[in-house]
């Protein structure tokens, strides 16, 4: 036994005191206009903000999107209640959605929820606010690249938000915007998808290179690297994935807006024939070379992601089990593996393009390999629960859902990776279902945890557990009504993008009742956020007054900091590190928990 | 709290921030023409019917000269810094941007040649990809000249303040600048010589 002594003088003084002390600091220094505070702001903290609010808003406005879509799956041809004026004559007379927009509808809710909704908050909400508090620095390695980052994906934001109002709408060939659909077909949205894209790119290669400074240079002393939070960790590795992946997606981009603007042909064979005459193009390109390079970034895209949920919901079980986590260097390794397989399985998407059997069977392997890690990480987590105590507070409530619903999502994953299977269940219903079951219930209940767990460390109050609850609840029972049907349709071979949801299909028929059920559960859903929307600005301003460390936590952002933490600087003296991340419930010591910047001596 | 290893490197990396990041800055780089030039090679070696336009070998070689020269002179500005002379950086960095300068001279010469004689991005995929490369590579170079002309100008200040800072800038603007001289490296004889 090492007993182990206990260090008043050295915990941070967390006092609302000091706090308020470090603010009249700074304010003494340099007075900072609401502009250069609020809006071009430096500080990692505020721009980790703007990016949690703009990504939230978001992902409301794609679920809306969403909304419109199942209203008309369930009901076709019917108009829509309520918003079916405001869609617009030219898209949905008389508030019914037509073939056209709902394609729009399509094209756009995909890319805002991955581009513009859960990357922004994932990253550039989470990774920016707890990076480097995490890490015991006093901001990112690059500020003002930072604030760029933020404005560069703002304009992003903009350019697809506009696309909605140019002449033929929005972009309307998928997210994925295979050509020759793209180029040939698509009207003048699909130009301005391609410009917010670069945009959006551009904002993600400057914040990598930006989180990967700031983990490698600005950890703090003892901060080693076996050390580090898994959070920290799987926003590393994120970031690379962002860092190298993003770029040949670029270049695709550049390539099809040549296509679209300059009217080469990339992307085109000669002879293509659309509505029955031949377009007029010098010819010699391949619609296929479009869909490596897009799927070369879009399939490490996932484990952007992923990974960083994973985090979040690593941070939270090590918190609410009382314990330290089951693996921490399993999972450690696991995620950089990850990161390293996830480069080479892109083609798996692509198995019904004729690309080969010695292709599919390499990359069929490849993808089997690659479920082996993320299987690793999810046993660590499920197996830290193992003899704990947990408390079941909200976020611990978000995190523990999210191992069933991102293990669903997984295991239905196999079958779409093995192509003897794929060829039955590619493009089908099934497939929505599966990557849903990863990205919804999945990496957005890890972001619900994350956003009630970090909630007190940026307003210094607690979100309402009640409310909390009920969101959580709610929320999960009609998620799973929404996305739990799909495999049922999927297997059927409904196709994912019909608008009239298979009704005119008579393979559909024996699963088309299910329309309506998922469509009111999507309603449903959508009922259940409002508790949370409702909480998140009531908390603000009259949730309940917490200090520096609500959770009990370990971790620098918590013990080395007051709620919210200091302006400039982030940390009253710079913190260091005397041990690992999670050490909950050490023996011999009077609180259960020992922060990361105690050092535990021999007594 | 000021952010360490703006200037001096941190011990365990051996990097100061600037340098890291500019790293892995060219790193993403890679991966952009890496994918550029693939796909080059997949259509040229997947297209039966590609045909190549004849182009100005002597104008090129003439650019490759220039940005190799540009490249040399880029160092030797850094290395004036190190040794404190300012007014031989000045030089130094200036002739750099001269040299960039009349690299963009010359394309625009090569591109209206090309014009002229009826060879737009649409002619062929040839043409498509030589001109999306090549100015993909003019734009990277025009980004250099901005970042070159800050430094020369106002950004040029800083060495009365923070010298060693000063001198890290030069050194990954340097960086970036040998990158954009080994693209062209690649450029020249893929697109002219093959």
């Amino acid at each position: 036994m090492s007993p182990i002594e206990q260090h008043p003088d050295e915990a941070p003084d967390l006092t609302e005191e000091a706090h308020e002390q470090g603010h009249a600091a700074d304010e003494h220094h340099h007075e900072e206009s609401f502009i250069r505070k609020w809006i071009f702001s430096v500080d990692h903290k505020v721009i980790g903000i703007q990016y949690g609010i703009t990504g939230l808003l978001f992902l409301l406005f794609g679920f809306t999107l969403m909304v419109i879509m199942r209203w008309q799956l369930a009901h076709p041809g019917a108009p829509v209640p309520f918003i079916g004026g405001l869609l617009g004559q030219a898209n949905a007379p008389g508030g019914i959605v037509l073939p056209e927009f709902y394609n729009q509808l399509g094209a756009m809710h995909g890319t805002i929820m991955v581009f513009l909704g859960v990357v922004p908050l994932a990253v550039g909400a989470f990774g920016n606010y707890v990076v480097p508090l995490q890490i015991g620095a006093p901001d990112m390695a690059f500020p003002r690249l930072n604030m760029m980052s933020y404005w560069v994906y703002f304009i992003g934001g903009v350019v697809m938000l506009t696309s909605f109002f140019v002449p033929g709408g929005a972009a309307n060939s998928g997210w994925t915007s295979y050509p020759p659909l793209s180029t040939v077909v698509a009207t003048q949205g699909q130009t301005w998808w391609l410009i917010g894209m670069v945009c959006l790119i551009t904002s993600s290669l400057l914040g990598s290179v930006n989180f990967i400074t700031t983990i490698f240079q600005l950890r703090a002393k003892g901060m080693t690297w076996m050390r580090l939070p898994v959070f920290v960790w799987t926003q590393l590795v994120t970031a690379f994935l962002l860092l190298l992946a993003f770029p040949p997606l670029e270049a695709a981009g550049i390539f099809q807006l040549m296509d679209r603007v300059a009217g080469t042909s990339f992307f085109s064979p000669a002879g293509l024939v659309v509505d029955g005459r031949i377009i007029e193009i010098a010819g010699g390109g391949t619609a296929l070379l479009w869909q490596h390079l897009f799927w070369f970034l879009a399939h490490p895209e996932v484990y952007v992601l992923v990974l960083p949920a994973m985090g979040i919901v690593a941070e939270v079980i090590a918190n609410n089990t009382r314990k330290p986590l089951w693996g921490y260097r399993s999972i450690v390794f696991s995620a950089v593996f990850i990161g390293f397989m996830s480069f080479v399985v892109w083609a798996h998407h692509m198995f019904l393009t004729g690309m080969g059997t010695v292709m599919n069977a390499f990359f069929q392997t490849t993808t089997m390999i690659i479920s082996i890690p993320s299987v690793i990480i999810l046993t660590a987590l499920l197996m830290s629960l193992w003899g704990a105590s947990i408390r079941f507070n909200t976020p611990m409530l978000f995190a523990l859902a999210f191992l069933p619903m991102f293990g669903i999502g997984g295991l239905t994953g196999l079958p779409l990776g093995l192509s003897p299977a794929d060829i039955h269940l590619h493009d089908t219903y099934y497939v929505i279902g599966h990557f849903h079951y990863v990205v919804a219930p999945g990496t957005i209940f890890a972001l619900f945890a994350g956003i009630y767990y970090w909630f007190p460390k940026v307003t210094g109050r607690r979100l309402n557990e009640t409310l909390g609850k009920i969101h959580f609840f709610f929320s999960l029972i009609f998620i799973n009504g929404v996305f739990g049907p799909m495999f049922l349709q999927g297997l059927a071979g409904v196709s994912r993008r019909l608008w009239d949801g298979g009704t005119t299909y008579s393979h559909a028929q024996g699963v088309l009742h299910w329309n309506a059920f998922m469509s009111y559960s999507a309603f449903l859903l959508f009922a259940a956020q409002l508790p949370f929307i409702f909480n998140f600005f009531w908390s603000i301003f009259k949730g309940v007054r917490v200090g520096a460390n609500p959770w009990q936590a370990t971790t620098l952002e918590w013990v080395a900091t007051t709620s919210p933490p200091l302006g400039h600087g982030n940390f009253a003296t710079v913190p260091v590190v005397y041990h690992g991340p999670y050490e909950y419930s050490v023996p011999g010591r009077g609180d259960d928990f020992l922060p990361q910047n105690v050092a535990a001596q021999e007594g | 709290m000021e952010i360490p290893y703006t200037v001096e490197a941190r011990p365990d990396t051996g990097l100061y921030n600037g340098k890291l990041g500019i790293w892995l800055f060219l790193a993403s780089e890679v991966m952009l023409f890496g994918a550029l030039f693939s796909t080059y090679v997949l259509l040229r070696t997947g297209d039966p019917n590609w045909v190549t336009e004849p182009m100005s070998v002597p104008l090129a070689t003439l650019n490759t000269m220039i940005l190799i020269t540009s490249s040399v002179t880029v160092v030797l500005s850094w290395a004036s810094l190190r040794l404190r002379d300012f007014a031989k950086f000045r030089l130094y960095f200036a002739l750099t941007f001269l040299l960039a300068a009349g690299f963009m001279v010359v394309k625009a010469i090569e591109y209206s040649t090309e014009f002229s004689h009826g060879l737009y991005p649409w002619t062929n995929n040839y043409m498509a990809v030589y001109f999306t490369l090549t100015g993909l590579h003019g734009l990277h170079v025009l980004g250099g000249m901005v970042v070159i002309a800050y430094l020369i100008g106002p950004g040029a200040k800083m060495w009365k303040s923070e010298p060693a800072r000063f001198t890290n800038r030069i050194e990954t603007t340097g960086l970036y600048w040998h990158f954009v001289d080994l693209v062209w490296i690649f450029l020249f004889p893929s697109l002219y010589l093959l």
